[in-house]
């Protein structure tokens, strides 16, 4: 074999687990999902896409859909490339632990954010309270929502390539004339530019596709295509024109992904990386102080008081009643107490994110290889998709497509960690993907040349050097898994419910003792998220540096 | 020990290795040397198994190598800026090799200790290669490079970044290094005082071929060709007809040395056999400009019609810039060189 077969062999080898995962558990549901909407008696009527494209309503929620995600992208950005700065670049006492803080948000169950929102923003609300101010009605609750929900994606992806920049190219810049403003754009921003743009895009899609948010402060109003396919499905149970909706935004999303694939591919090259503790320092100058206070007055205002408002919520009853209530199973809504779900859903996400970083892992490990084809890149746009198809039709596939043989797996547990890994590991290759493509290949050479064979040069070269990504990517996984609600809703099992099954299910249920239930329960998995964030940060600062 | 019989590599439409025919004898140092894109990286490359040929193949004591893999191939390289494991300190880079082996973790310590001692960084075992001055970054590449004893060891630049008087002193070392190991080794590099300070043998490559291939003085008394010489740093190069034992050249009648090749040619004269004598006699010039060069000083001289010549003066009788000059050829110094074109 010559040396170009043998890469085009291994790259095959790497590819066909993750090829044959998502095959299994996204291509083959999306597919019977799609055909059990658009077959009526064995016959296929593609007719029927026109027919709901025509319709005006239809259209409107695709024009909502659309610009709402690029105004939630752009505010997100706009708000959190501060802050992703002054987390890479910067020293600060408390940093590991804000670093938690902010990606909380991110975890928490989109319903909750909904009603920590409207807790703030709406009727009756902290805002309504003090100034008399609601946004509710306006288009604002559902842009600050998505950004507080964001905010992490851009500081994690940005940042975490940002804080490994070497600082000497700007320097050498700077001495070559270019201000500091030029020397940032003309250096630093081109090599953070696939960061941002796959920042940007993921912001895109997850606001793109936003579910629960729309759901609770877009009211009459404001509908994503999302929230579209749901409603179809489970309240007007119009199956068909939920499979179009589906196919749509399919396409949408699809279109996007080879765009991003294109661009990201002409910016990415090897960058200079150098260990993250190296670049940061402390603040110096007004300016950066200025910085720093505006940056932290934001994650104040837009991301810790929407979650001092949830908690201040669950506490709103004498002697912790409604954590008490939790602990009972009261035989309605659960076959199991509600605080049975904490366990549930720490161990779903765990094996959730074995199999996320392991399919993503390997998909980024043949991706980052040298000389990628045609094919191999459609492969890497592919592996977006599941983030982009709506995570209600994922669950409910899961749910009509492998509850029969050739795979059944009907009331199985596995389902669960399955359908989250699937919306995990597209997270665990962009978050790899760009540090695995920087690592310089003649290091790999050097070891291969000293007698490692390939499998020990990834472990031995880019293993070390990507670790730090693969916790990151791993922490993301489980972040996401934790907080999966789309589809997880669909196939948990009422007796195994995961967490934001579980609030989602007190809120759907009238009565104070509920709500304040699905308060309580909302401010455990966000306490059990920033604990688990926490332990991922202290693993990643201590063994910095070390293999 | 080593050889290459017709590698060919291309690049797109451009042989970066064009039909290489090259052997190295066991315990050789060869030194293969050439100006930044004439293929000897590339050179490196195959024969570590790094780029696959197009045609031709490398042996390796006898053995083919065709479809055997870079780490089965038994070869040390050292990379052009070292390419030390970021993540690793000193001692798991140097014992790197050994542990693809699966050598005993003793063994790799006291292997480690030695190499280290060899290369004058005894007990540096433990620190971080970020640490490390690019000389000591360098030697720790070398004793990476050495630790799992290769049948070859190969240098991609070996002292390309690091500053004059450090590179001066570790050409030395290691020439007294490979003398002591017995290694055989095949270096590239695109400076000549390093390649002749190395080398048993030095290799010139221009365009993916070599242009010339023997020892240090040899290639330096008679370069093969305008090319070499030129390469070499020779700038009195110019077109001639040599008849006998002169040559008529732009400078006028130059001196050749007996059995030049006759005919029309390349001369040329080494800056030492430009003699500067008084402005009344031999070839008419004005001194353009002198540079120090240390034990003596290159004058740069301006004849009234031909080309530019350099001469090498004393320091003491080295005119000043603008003053007029005469100047005559030894013979000794002359080199009638082959065609260029034709070599």
């Amino acid at each position: 074999m010559t040396p170009r077969t043998r890469r085009g062999a291994a790259r095959f080898g790497l590819m066909a687990l993750p090829v044959v995962f998502f095959a299994v558990f996204f291509a083959y549901p999306v597919a019977a999902i799609v055909a059990r909407g658009l077959q009526v008696d064995g016959v296929w009527r593609l007719g029927r896409v026109v027919d709901v494209l025509a319709q005006p309503d239809i259209r409107h929620v695709l024009w909502f859909t659309t610009w709402q995600a690029l105004a939630s992208t752009a505010l997100t950005l706009l708000v959190a490339l501060p802050g992703a700065y002054v987390f890479a670049r910067m020293d600060f006492p408390g940093k590991q632990a804000l670093r938690a803080v902010v990606t909380v948000p991110f975890v928490l169950p989109t319903v909750v954010v909904g009603t920590a929102f409207l807790a703030l923003v709406g009727r009756g609300g902290l805002l309504d309270g003090l100034w008399g101010v609601r946004l509710d009605t306006t288009v604002w609750a559902i842009l600050l929502a998505h950004v507080f929900f964001n905010y992490a994606v851009v500081v994690r992806t940005v940042g975490g390539l940002w804080a490994q920049l070497d600082p000497r190219q700007e320097e050498a810049a700077r001495v070559l004339g270019a201000s500091r403003l030029a020397a940032w754009r003309k250096v630093t921003l081109p090599a953070l530019g696939p960061a941002v743009a796959a920042a940007a895009l993921m912001v895109f899609l997850f606001t793109f596709t936003s579910f629960g948010v729309v759901q609770i402060l877009g009211g009459p109003t404001f509908s994503t295509l999302e929230v579209e396919i749901y409603r179809q499905t489970s309240e007007i149970f119009d199956l068909s024109t939920a499979a179009v909706l589906t196919i749509v935004q399919f396409g949408a999303v699809g279109a996007i992904l080879v765009v991003h694939a294109w661009t990201v591919r002409r910016r990415e090259g090897a960058l200079r990386l150098v260990d993250a503790s190296l670049t940061a320092g402390r603040p110096r100058g007004a300016g950066q102080w200025a910085l720093l206070g505006s940056v932290l007055a934001t994650v104040a205002v837009l991301l810790v008081l929407p979650l001092a408002v949830l908690v201040q919520r669950s506490l709103d009853a004498p002697g912790f009643a409604y954590y008490q209530a939790l602990t009972h199973a009261d035989g309605g809504t659960f076959l199991v107490a509600p605080i049975d779900a904490i366990g549930n859903s720490l161990r779903y996400a765990a094996v959730a994110t074995l199999i996320a970083v392991l399919i993503g892992g390997l998909a980024a490990a043949a991706l980052a290889r040298r000389g990628a084809g045609r094919l191999v890149r459609g492969f890497d746009a592919l592996l977006m998709l599941p983030l982009g198809v709506s995570a209600v039709t994922v669950g409910f596939g899961f749910l009509i497509a492998l509850d029969k043989p050739p795979l059944n797996l009907r009331g199985s547990w596995i389902l669960v960690p399955l359908a989250q890994a699937l919306v995990g590991a597209p997270f665990v290759v962009r978050t790899m993907l760009p540090v695995l493509r920087a690592v310089d290949e003649r290091l790999r050479e050097a070891a291969a040349v000293l007698g490692a064979p390939p499998w020990r040069v990834w472990r031995e070269v880019d293993l070390p050097i990507v670790r730090r990504a693969l916790l990151v990517a791993a922490g993301f996984a489980y972040a996401v898994s934790l907080g999966e609600f789309g589809a997880t809703v669909f196939i948990a099992r009422p007796d195994n419910p995961t967490l934001p099954v579980a609030v989602a299910r007190l809120l759907g249920r009238a009565g104070d003792l509920n709500y304040g239930q699905a308060m309580a329960l909302s401010t455990i998995l966000m306490v059990v998220c920033a604990v688990a964030l926490l332990v991922l940060e202290r693993l990643r600062t201590d063994r910095t540096g070390e293999f | 020990m080593l050889g290459l019989e017709g590698a060919t590599v291309r690049f797109g439409g451009r042989a970066a290795l064009d039909g290489v025919d090259l052997d190295v004898a066991e315990h050789e140092v060869a030194c293969v040397l050439g100006p930044s894109g004439s293929g000897k990286s590339t050179l490196l490359r195959t024969v570590a198994g790094l780029q696959g040929l197009d045609a031709g193949r490398v042996f390796l004591d006898g053995r083919d190598l065709t479809g055997v893999p870079a780490h089965r191939r038994g070869v040390g390289l050292m990379f052009q800026d070292h390419q030390l494991f970021p993540q690793r300190d000193v001692g798991a880079n140097v014992a790197f090799g050994l542990r693809m082996r699966g050598a005993a973790r003793a063994e790799q310590d006291a292997r480690v200790r030695e190499l280290l001692d060899l290369v004058g960084l005894p007990g540096a075992a433990r620190r971080a290669v970020a640490a490390l001055s690019g000389g000591e970054q360098q030697r720790v590449a070398l004793a990476r490079a050495l630790a799992p004893r290769p049948r070859l060891l190969m240098l991609d630049e070996p002292l390309g970044q690091l500053d004059r008087s450090l590179r001066e002193r570790l050409v030395v070392e290691l020439r007294d290094l490979f003398g002591r190991l017995g290694t055989t080794v095949l270096a590239v590099t695109h400076d000549q005082g390093e390649a002749f300070a190395l080398a048993d043998r030095v290799v010139v490559m221009r365009d993916g071929r070599i242009a010339q291939s023997g020892t240090p003085l040899e290639v330096w008394q008679r370069p093969a060709d305008e090319f070499v010489a030129r390469f070499l740093g020779f700038d009195n190069v110019v077109e001639a007809t040599v008849a006998g034992r002169t040559a008529d050249t732009p400078w006028g009648k130059v001196p050749v040395p007996e059995g030049s090749p006759q005919g029309p040619g390349t001369l040329l004269v080494r800056p030492a056999g430009v003699r500067l004598v008084d402005a009344s006699e031999g070839l008419r010039c004005t001194v353009a400009a002198r540079t120090f060069r240390g034990t003596h000083v290159a004058v740069h001289l301006m004849p009234e019609q031909s080309p530019r010549l350099e001469a090498a003066c004393p320091l003491r009788a080295a005119p000043e810039p603008g003053d007029e000059v005469g100047v005559v050829f030894d013979a000794a110094e002359v080199v009638v060189l082959g065609d260029a074109s034709r070599a």
